[in-house]
């Protein structure tokens, strides 16, 4: 009879907890897409190890008292594997994806997300995307199962020409970028935005190169200075920026770069001291953000001996635990109810998933390659170096318009 | 002017890089008619190896010593496994080095792993070898090292200077690549074994009637060609990058090569590497394309004609095609190669 009465008596409680916080306690598996071999090998690599650094903490912390658990896939950045990462994924109860290495791989990411939750309702698949920045994904092509918690180009490219434009020894521009969507589009709008707001600059040169398959920049490195330009625009990232940087110094170039991934694997070491106030990377963070993520990017490097760059995983857990506590779920299809809309406290300050097109609003800096000093100490690779911010645009200023025509299930 | 010398020496280092492959690959083609498809892994394997004693003792060392090691599994590999399969024709010899060469990626990915390794040049190989001075006013200098700064900027802004060092890693492949070529044709036109080595080419069994060991040359052969491989990928390796799919980069290429100078001739393979190598360093400087040439002719083009994704493509865009172009036009132009001898 006693027996009986606690067994009630735990149901009861059981359920009181369950209605309460029924996501409580729940696994989120969230599925890794992105390269762990080849040229691109070692960004991808750092970026699952920020992933699996971030579930620890987030673990202990998020609000909806879930346990996230990273589920890796390499997909050797190509589109094709990556769909098969997706299939397997799905296979073993994967409903929440992340991947960011290129736009290419995104794109068809989307699309297959798309299908799939069209085709299969109850097992919708949520695609957060933390790096890839084609700004068509939240335009012509938005859609209601993908968000975006990097910045996209058009807000990159806005915020880098309104400081270009102030800066009077920029004469001669050369654009050289990946030929894929992504660099395409840091092309057009680098154009757009440049005859917008400084027309007395020249475009004198525009390449564009295979992605992650260029071992040898040196041609283009001639083909820089032969051009006369005193200024390069790259939207590259990963070996093809680290390479571009070492056939530079090798090639005696000594015109400034203006870049997005600066911060990423690989290019510290090449560049060296030899940069120092040369190179400019526009980014939603950099080294030295203070706070509590100075004393993560710390605890990371000690564990990992590799840098923290890839700040936005910070805003994927973010959003993530506070919208499953707001849903009180982890169902995909009630948490991106909440979290399309969704401010929250992260990093850099109080973002916004904005709930037209699903894309973050958040503030952009403009941060320079010097010398690590007592402000701005952290110094990547052991080089001595950093990315000193020389200038910030708020999430308000840094925002774009979007044309996108979203289209909400049911 | 100076954008055309560093040009220049960029093509040409990377084709004696190419002719650094394609010499042992020829070669070993035309003793033993096997296309060896592992060639390419051959070079991996040295830049690996390198990688690693270079880390225990030093650049030098690993110079010297990786292409041996390399040498080694590469005569082991032709007596243990090509030798055997020779008697049943060329196909299964083919086969076996195609099924090779992935045993070689995956080995090397368990081995280093699947990203790239940290393989620097050695500090006397870091920094220019010389440095071209181009001033407005004093025409083009030369400069060994390093150019001072002062030699780099004017104190006048009318005079415009340009410094371009040019690497001093691909000045030692030059160097090395050059030295490579000479001792190999002092090798088989200069000393006994080389007459052998020929003779062994063109009549084996009057070879072996005079009582030298045909199987043994083959072995010695296919152990220098791929040590040869084995050199390039050292110095290729520290001066691009070592990783999984440089056997991969480098592989298509050379059997352009090949084909292009001809099988089984060695200034073929030279004439071919060096076309090639500047061939694609030129072509990525060029951005004329179809549009801007029919421009250039005083055609007028309607806007829909000039916005063609085909006719815009540049010259810098589709120089990654440009040498299996050549190896197609060769092949059904002149299928001995430029300076092959032998219809194939």
């Amino acid at each position: 009879m006693k027996f009986a009465r606690n067994l009630i008596a735990t149901a009861v409680l059981v359920t009181a907890g369950v209605s309460a916080f029924a996501q409580a306690g729940e696994t989120v598996k969230i599925g890794w897409i992105d390269p762990l071999s080849g040229l691109m090998g070692p960004v991808g690599s750092n970026q699952i190890k920020s992933f699996q650094f971030f579930a620890e903490k987030f673990n202990a912390t998020n609000p909806a008292k879930v346990k996230f658990e990273m589920v890796p896939f390499d997909n050797k950045l190509s589109p094709a594997e990556s769909l098969n990462a997706l299939k397997a994924a799905m296979d073993q109860g994967v409903r929440y994806i992340v991947q960011g290495n290129g736009s290419s791989v995104a794109g068809a990411l989307i699309e297959a997300v798309n299908k799939h939750n069209e085709r299969n309702p109850g097992k919708e698949i949520l695609f957060l995307n933390y790096a890839a920045v084609d700004p068509d994904f939240t335009n012509s092509k938005c859609s209601y199962w993908h968000f975006r918690f990097d910045a996209d180009t058009s807000m990159k490219m806005e915020a880098l020409t309104t400081f270009m434009a102030e800066q009077k020894d920029v004469k001669k521009v050369y654009l050289l970028n990946q030929n894929y969507s992504h660099g395409h589009q840091v092309a057009k709008f680098a154009k757009e935005n440049l005859g917008r707001k400084r027309p007395d600059i020249q475009i004198v040169g525009e390449d564009l190169h295979p992605l992650a398959q260029v071992r040898d920049f040196a041609p283009y490195i001639a083909k820089i200075k032969a051009s006369g330009a005193d200024t390069v625009i790259t939207g590259n990232w990963g070996s093809d920026l680290a390479l571009l940087v070492k056939a530079a110094n090798e090639g005696g170039y000594n015109g400034k770069f203006y870049t997005y991934y600066t911060s990423v694997t690989g290019t510290p070491t090449a560049l060296g001291k030899g940069g120092e106030g040369r190179v400019y990377q526009i980014g939603y963070a950099h080294y030295n953000m203070g706070g509590q993520n100075d004393k993560w990017a710390a605890e990371f490097n000690a564990k990992f001996k590799d840098d923290f760059y890839t700040n936005a995983v910070v805003h994927v857990f973010n959003a993530l635990g506070q919208s499953m506590a707001k849903a009180k779920s982890t169902d995909p299809v009630k948490v991106a109810a909440v979290l399309e809309g969704l401010k929250f406290n992260s990093f850099n300050g109080e973002v916004e998933m904005r709930k037209t097109d699903h894309q973050l609003q958040q503030p952009l800096y403009l941060a320079v390659w010097q010398k690590a000093d007592k402000k701005y100490p952290y110094s990547p690779e052991n080089t001595g170096m950093t990315l000193a911010p020389v200038k910030t645009f708020e999430a308000y200023v840094a925002s774009t318009p979007t044309s996108c025509q979203m289209k909400r299930p049911g | 002017m100076e954008f055309f010398f560093i040009s220049m020496l960029n093509g040409l280092s990377y084709g004696l890089l190419l002719f650094m492959l394609s010499s042992g690959l020829t070669l070993i083609f035309s003793m033993m008619g096997v296309l060896n498809f592992a060639h390419a892994s051959f070079y991996m394997i040295g830049a690996y190896i390198g990688y690693t004693l270079n880390s225990v003792l030093g650049f030098w060392v690993a110079l010297l010593v990786a292409p041996f090691l390399v040498g080694i599994l590469g005569a082991t590999f032709e007596r243990l496994c090509l030798r055997r399969v020779h008697k049943f024709g060329h196909v299964p010899e083919l086969l076996v080095t195609f099924g090779l060469s992935y045993i070689v990626l995956e080995v090397v990915q368990l081995v280093w792993g699947r990203t790239a390794v940290e393989f620097a040049p050695p500090p006397a190989l870091q920094g220019p070898a010389f440095t071209l001075v181009q001033n407005s006013l004093n025409g083009l200098s030369l400069v060994w090292g390093a150019a001072a700064p002062e030699l780099c900027s004017a104190a006048d802004a009318a005079v415009r200077v340009v410094c371009s060092p040019f690497p001093a890693t691909r000045g030692f492949m030059m160097l090395v690549a050059l030295m490579m070529m000479v001792g190999l044709w002092l090798l088989l036109k200069r000393t006994r074994v080389g007459l052998v080595i020929q003779a062994a080419l063109t009549h084996p069994e009057a070879v072996e009637a005079l009582g030298h060991n045909v199987p043994r040359v083959f072995m010695m052969v296919f152990g220098v060609g791929t040590g040869l491989a084995g050199l390039a990928g050292v110095i290729g390796g520290s001066t691009f990058v070592t990783e999984p799919a440089m056997a991969a980069t480098v592989g298509s290429v050379i059997f352009v090569v090949v084909v292009v100078g001809g099988m089984g001739s060695l200034a073929g393979a030279f004439l071919a590497s060096v076309l090639i190598g500047v061939v694609q360093t030129f072509a990525v400087a060029f951005d004329s394309s179809l549009v801007s040439l029919m421009q250039g002719w005083g055609w007028q083009l309607s806007s829909a004609l000039q916005n063609n994704s085909v006719l815009k493509l540049t010259l810098s865009q589709v120089a990654p095609i440009l040498p299996y172009l050549f190896l197609v036009l060769i092949l059904i132009f002149r299928p001995k190669g430029l300076l092959g001898t032998r219809e194939t």
